[in-house]
């Protein structure tokens, strides 16, 4: 069975995946509620509503972050090797990005979390 | 231990005096240190409920870091003997749980405390529920203060000093006319940041009767320093006496009014009661019964109020009020009498 996800991407573009998920989640939860709480009046929702949305976007944020996360597990061999991975080789040059991946994950992951959890305490608009 | 086997005559004498010099201060130290903890300008020694909250947030974070750090330096005193060598894999692993691991978790859970305590810190009602309310304004180098009734109109204005009744939450929209300034009173609450252009909302609740300092908590200029404010709790039934009484304006002729006057006071200074209308100075009215002067920088006495009149740059640098060394003695001396007596 042919596999949905490419087998190797050797491109620099897998190590940014979950650092940019963090500061795309992070700039839509802080715009989202600044805009909310600046024009509540203008909007028939309530500001639960906006707490909701943002908690469904943190898991999909997550869940893009962890799928992030495996595939450069894959590509660092599911940890069978124990880095620095310093040879001038394409195979070293590849375990490296995967591990260097898997670190920015665990990294993202964290401060998707962080940034996530006023949403649990913070439950109204001042004005 | 190891000084056991010296004799009092072989110790070298340096150690002796050191000994003797530590002692005193090792008493006083703790004791200077432990009074500074309260008083009227400690967040350590709360007179409300959102300064309790923050007292307390603050012991947690004190407790939190010094077991942290105990258990730092234990780790540091621990690998920094040969005996306890340990394989890499081991270091390792003590680097990805104590490195990493273990700091995530705290962070989360401080993180969450402090959030799940923002709430109690800044409480929030809105407008229309708010029954005491007060406009304070930051201005360089001093507070312009209007009370507000419950329509959000201004029954009368003061300046660098706040009354709040006991028990009652007192809110507070905070403005700034020039810079950005910042409303602390450290007893009661957290601080708030003025911004010009913005009104930004703080609730205080004052739990005791008493008089307690605030500041300008952001820096504003050469005088920020010198740009404080005294906050009075009083029983609630005082401080509705206190609001009727300042309402009921009654005209005012008293010794001292004419030179006041006829020097000007009047274009930039107002007292309820006379032709003093001027909006650009600190409201005077009832400036007698203020505890301080020019923004808590002087103690209110006449000679003190004579010498702000004469030379308010000198005592609060880069202060709109020129100076006025120029007129005769006596009539600097008569405005700082009927100052000091105005009721």
């Amino acid at each position: 069975m042919k596999s949905v996800i490419p087998r190797e991407v050797e491109s620099l573009w897998t190590l940014f995946t979950a650092p940019t998920v963090w500061a795309i989640h992070f700039v839509v939860c802080y715009a989202a509620v600044a805009v909310y709480c600046a024009k509540a009046a203008t909007f028939g929702f309530d500001f639960a509503t906006v707490r909701l949305a943002l908690a469904g976007f943190t898991v999909v944020a997550l869940a893009v972050i962890v799928l992030s996360a495996y595939l450069a597990w894959r590509q660092w061999g599911f940890g069978s090797g124990d880095p620095p991975h310093d040879e001038a080789t394409r195979k070293d040059r590849a375990l490296f990005q995967g591990f260097a991946t898997l670190l920015l994950s665990g990294l993202s992951f964290v401060a998707v979390v962080y940034v996530a959890i006023p949403l649990i305490f913070i439950a109204e608009c001042q004005r | 231990m190891m000084d056991q086997g010296l004799t009092d005559a072989s110790r070298p004498r340096i150690s002796g005096l050191r000994s003797s010099k530590l002692c005193p201060s090792s008493i006083l130290l703790p004791g200077i240190l432990l009074s500074s903890c309260s008083g009227s300008h400690s967040p350590l020694d709360p007179a409300g409920p959102e300064a309790s909250h923050v007292a307390h947030l603050f012991f947690v974070m004190l407790v939190g870091g010094v077991v942290i750090w105990i258990a730092v330096v234990a780790a540091l005193v621990y690998a920094s003997r040969k005996k306890n060598a340990h394989s890499e894999k081991a270091a390792g692993r003590v680097i990805l749980w104590c490195g990493a691991i273990l700091p995530t978790v705290l962070l989360c859970a401080l993180l969450s405390y402090g959030m799940w305590l923002m709430p109690a810190i800044r409480p929030w009602l809105p407008d229309d529920q708010q029954v005491r309310r007060i406009e304070v304004t930051g201005e360089q180098f001093w507070w312009r203060v209007r009370y507000l009734d419950e329509a959000g109109e201004v029954m009368f204005e003061t300046a660098n000093e706040v009354r709040i009744p006991v028990g009652e939450p007192a809110h507070f929209s905070l403005k700034a006319a020039d810079v950005i300034h910042s409303f602390w009173v450290p007893s009661l609450g957290g601080k708030m940041d003025m911004i010009p252009g913005r009104t930004n909302p703080l609730t205080l609740t004052a739990d005791r009767e008493g008089t307690y300092r605030g500041v300008c908590a952001e820096f504003c200029g050469e005088s920020h320093a010198l740009m404080a404010f005294t906050v009075r709790a009083v029983a609630a039934r005082e401080h509705d006496a206190w609001l009727a009484a300042r309402q009921a304006s009654k005209p005012l002729d008293a010794e001292g009014l004419a030179t006041f006057l006829n020097n000007g006071c009047g274009a930039c200074h107002a007292i309820a009661g006379t032709a003093a209308n001027g909006r650009i100075g600190p409201d005077l009215t009832a400036f007698g019964e203020r505890g301080t002067l020019a923004a808590g920088t002087l103690p209110h006495t006449e000679t003190d109020i004579a010498r702000f009149i004469a030379d308010p740059g000198e005592i609060k640098p880069g202060v709109k009020m020129p100076h006025f060394g120029m007129l005769p003695e006596d009539d600097i001396k008569k405005i700082a009498v009927f100052l000091k007596e105005l009721k």
